[in-house]
């Protein structure tokens, strides 16, 4: 997030959520964006397939069909522009690209981008004046937006939308990316990624090499390396022979899962760490049992940048270990020694080296934490981005970019869209709440939305199974009507490995940038057993 | 700022405080029941009563202005006779079953009636109201006999979390917390947060997750961020006898920086895979097709042996690491370096594509 997430509440005039069913994904979020809303008088415009809860009480919800994330912004922006109602004063100091971008937003008029997403034209016109005209605006996106072949473009649009209006470097403006997982940020930040050491520092950049080749010791390799769903590919094409797996679960949450089971037993090598046997450790030559967030010291990053202390409450139980410890302990064993006291010693080495993270400790995390960028052990962390138009790269670049179809589209075998997300109940993989009892009693099975028209035609009772079918598998699944979708459009949660819809997925069409699969859309067809 | 005399101390507070802030501001402790002071104030429960010089009623100090002047009495003779009246008439609806209660020496309401000798109450002619506890839903326990209508449960519901599920319904003696159409918390907006939980005095919302594992006064409470979604909540891992027993949480911003206390079903209820039988305990190798028990030392030698013998074979870019947005920024960070300085491979990445 550019911004933090307690300005959602208190600073937000008004708060645009597109692809993000927040209410669910990150309910404290939710509780936040709601009060805004209903007792500080924020507007609320939310963009998504599926009339989600905080749609509810929106003054513009907008429909969109999955994938036509682009055109719904730039059709936005054709209003906003025409209107008269941009930023100009923001556009001409801080940014550039605008006339590109304009030339190519210019046909994208309301009645137009209408007949793509299926938004009423006047919606997108009344979305835009209240977007354009709040003093704070704010963009929350999730998923939603960016599991698309077009997922850097939807949020190249958006950062388009945010510039165009000035809604960036103040409080209750910004671009936010509500993140799903609890250190995702974290792994992203300490370099987790293929292209960048900690704190984003290239790979290819000599100079930043060096300076981890000199804390370490070692050469380093000076290509970007793989993405993971790259990673699967070459694995299936026998090009890459070791996979080391900590804490992930590829075998449920990866597209085409038959593609990841073939990739899995092709390997010469694998080895996963986890607290449970998961669907991917099946698959393992060896399995090395990790420990919870409950057993361990350190620290998590959340969606707004802020670096929390994870506290250890209770010893690792028997026969487990640290997943640090493991690492050194393999790492020593490979003759790099790898030696440390405590997590803290890790995260000392690790600021050193991570511009962003210098200036924290665990001393200084105590309490509320810091958000990054804190550079230096005076400064007091950075709640909002970009202040006063300044981008890290100097102006902010407007990109121009066109509607692209998403990849798999429905045809006459094949004519509905399938979607996929969580809910409320469970996370990710079910690994850790399909083993919570209540969770899993309260919420046992998948089900898939169906529109009560579509049921209707096709004769389907609420919660008869039925069988969901894509070009790379079916599953057999729960009917659940609701009209909160269109009828052509069916959704469904991938927390099931009974059900697990990662099996129907499509591994080919990813973004072209970012790697990511598109799980928002594949053609699908649904049978009745 | 305002200047008043309590107990026969001249005390400060700045202008537009209630008397029981100003109270509060100077380390003068008067009971409260339904005050919250993250809540739309209620005034209702009555604990809060003090004795203000001139004035002919007791004043709720919750909601009483304090003003420049005023001669407060908080302990007065009148007003503990008062505040054990205002007891006997909550303990005309209160199930006094404190030996099995989850709240057992974390309640308000027993701490009070202990402190003002209040054992039963005068006022039960015709006998208590007995609820049925039937409300199906894993995680919440609703026992409605032990409720004292503070409603802190119905504006948590509505101002914290916004799903605005439960309300008062009827008046009076009859008056209860209920549902619309006084039905189950799964057939109401209820989203199972369990900020009632977190706001109820008493024993009438507690956690059916944690229920019989633990009372307050046996757990050590570790201050921690959770592991689910990406808010980055803060909450409190229950802890007895090396074992997660429940989840509470902390309502200080200082300590409680993004969420202030409110955690969501999954914070709240979805803690005890941590102590689920299926738990890996050693390390696993496959031998023609099926696991066997290992040593860490076989299974880490073994891996080492085979990373060390594919690097050599088929050069480091054969390989690759996922990392876990599940783990902390020191293992992700060990991680990347293991992938980086040990494999030798830029191949490293992990879940946040999916």
């Amino acid at each position: 997030m550019t911004n933090s997430i307690e300005e959602l509440e208190k600073d937000a005039k008004c708060i645009f959520v597109i692809g993000s069913n927040t209410t669910e994904n990150h309910p404290v979020i939710g509780m936040k964006i709601k009060k805004n809303v209903l007792y500080r008088g924020a507007k609320l415009i939310v963009a998504d397939p599926r009339r989600i809860d905080l749609a509810e009480m929106a003054d513009v919800y907008m429909a969109h069909l999955p994938g036509t994330d682009v055109a719904l912004i730039n059709g936005m922006m054709n209003v906003i522009i025409n209107e008269g109602l941009v930023d100009k004063e923001f556009i001409d100091n801080c940014t550039e690209g605008y006339e590109a971008m304009a030339e190519v937003v210019a046909k994208y008029t309301p009645e137009y981008v209408e007949k793509i997403t299926t938004v009423p034209a006047e919606d997108i016109r009344k979305a835009a004046r209240i977007y354009a005209e709040s003093e704070a605006a704010v963009i929350c996106y999730a998923m939603g937006v960016t599991q698309h072949s077009t997922g850097t473009d939807n949020v190249k649009s958006i950062c388009n939308l945010a510039m165009l209006t000035g809604n960036i470097g103040r409080p209750g403006t910004g671009v936010d990316p509500l993140r799903g997982q609890n250190n995702v940020q974290g792994s992203c930040d300490m370099g987790g990624l293929p292209v960048t050491y900690p704190g984003y520092q290239a790979v290819t950049n000599e100079a930043v090499r060096a300076k981890f080749e000199a804390a370490w010791g070692v050469p380093l390799p000076p290509n970007n390396g793989l993405t993971l769903t790259e990673t699967i590919n070459k694995a299936h094409e026998g090009q890459i022979k070791a996979l080391v797996v900590i804490g992930e679960n590829p075998m449920m949450s990866d597209p085409d899962l038959h593609h990841v089971e073939e990739a899995l037993e092709k390997l010469d090598f694998l080895v996963v760490q986890d607290i449970f046997l998961t669907e991917t450790a099946r698959y393992a030559d060896v399995v090395l049992p990790g420990v919870t967030f409950a057993e361990k010291d350190g620290t998590f990053t959340n969606t707004e940048r802020r670096v929390q202390r994870v506290r250890k409450a209770i010893d690792p139980i028997d026969g487990a270990k640290p997943d640090w410890q493991i690492i050194c302990e393999l790492a020593t064993r490979m003759g790099y020694p790898m030696h440390y006291n405590s997590p803290e010693e890790i995260f000392e080495e690790m600021k050193a080296l991570t511009p962003s993270y210098a200036g924290m400790s665990y001393a200084r995390l105590e309490g509320r934490g810091l958000q990054w960028p804190c550079p230096s052990a005076d400064h007091p962390g950075t709640p909002f981005l970009h202040k006063d138009g300044k981008f890290t790269r100097g102006k902010g670049l407007f990109s121009a970019i066109e509607f692209k179809e998403p990849r798999e589209l429905p045809d006459e075998e094949y004519p509905l869209i399938l979607t996929t997300g969580r809910n409320l109940y469970h996370y990710h993989t079910g690994t850790m709440t399909r083993r919570s009892v209540a969770l899993d009693k309260h919420v046992p099975e998948a089900e898939l939305e169906i529109n009560p028209h579509l049921a209707a035609k096709m004769g389907i009772r609420d919660g008869e199974k039925v069988r969901l079918s894509t070009r790379r598998g079916s599953v057999e699944i729960k009917a659940k009507i609701t009209d909160i979708l269109a009828e052509n459009v069916v959704f469904t949660t991938f927390h099931f490995h009974e059900a697990a819809v990662n099996w129907l997925t499509n591994a080919d069409s990813l973004d072209p940038v970012a790697k990511i699969p598109e799980y928002k859309v594949c053609a699908a067809r649904i049978d009745k057993i | 700022m305002v200047t008043l005399t309590v107990n026969g101390r001249q005390i400060k507070a700045p202008r537009g405080s209630t008397i029981l802030e100003a109270c509060r501001l100077n380390g003068i402790e008067i009971p409260t029941l339904c005050y919250d002071p993250d809540l739309r104030l209620a005034g209702s429960c009555r604990m809060c009563l003090v004795e203000a010089k001139g004035r002919p009623l007791f004043l709720a100090s919750c909601v009483a202005p304090a003003e420049d002047g005023m001669v407060i009495e908080t302990e007065s003779p009148d007003i503990v006779e008062a505040r054990r009246i205002v007891l006997e008439l909550l303990a005309a609806r209160h199930d006094f079953s404190c030996q099995t209660c989850e709240k057992n020496g974390d309640c308000k309401f027993q701490d009070y009636c202990y402190r003002y000798g209040v054992k039963d109450s005068r006022f039960t002619d015709g006998g208590r109201h007995v609820y049925p506890i039937d409300d199906p839903n894993p995680f919440i326990e609703r026992d409605y006999n032990k409720c004292i209508m503070c409603t802190r449960c119905v504006r948590a519901c509505e101002e914290i979390t916004v799903a605005r599920a439960i309300n008062v319904k009827d008046r009076g003696h009859n008056a209860k917390i209920a549902t619309a159409f006084d039905g189950h918390l799964a057939d109401s907006p209820c989203v199972f947060c369990g900020q009632c939980i977190m706001v109820c005095p008493v024993g009438a919302l507690t956690s059916k997750v944690s229920a019989g594992k633990g009372r307050a006064y046996e757990v050590d409470r570790v201050l921690t961020t959770c592991t689910y979604c990406g808010t980055g909540c803060t909450l409190e891992l229950n802890v007895k006898d090396n074992q997660v027993v429940g989840v509470t949480s902390n309502r200080s911003e200082e300590y409680s920086p993004v969420n202030k206390g409110a955690l969501c079903v999954k914070g709240r209820f979805g803690w005890d895979f941590i102590n689920s039988p299926d738990r890996l305990t050693t390390p696993l190798i496959k031998e023609n097709g099926e696991f066997r028990e290992a040593s860490w030392d076989e299974a880490l030698d073994l891996v080492a042996a085979r990373l060390q013998a594919i690097k050599e074979s088929s050069g480091p870019d054969s390989m690759a690491v996922f990392t876990s947005a599940r783990m902390t920024n020191e293992e992700n960070y060990l991680a990347q370096k293991f992938a980086r300085a040990v494999l030798g491979t830029n191949n490293v990445d992990h879940c946040a594509r999916l």
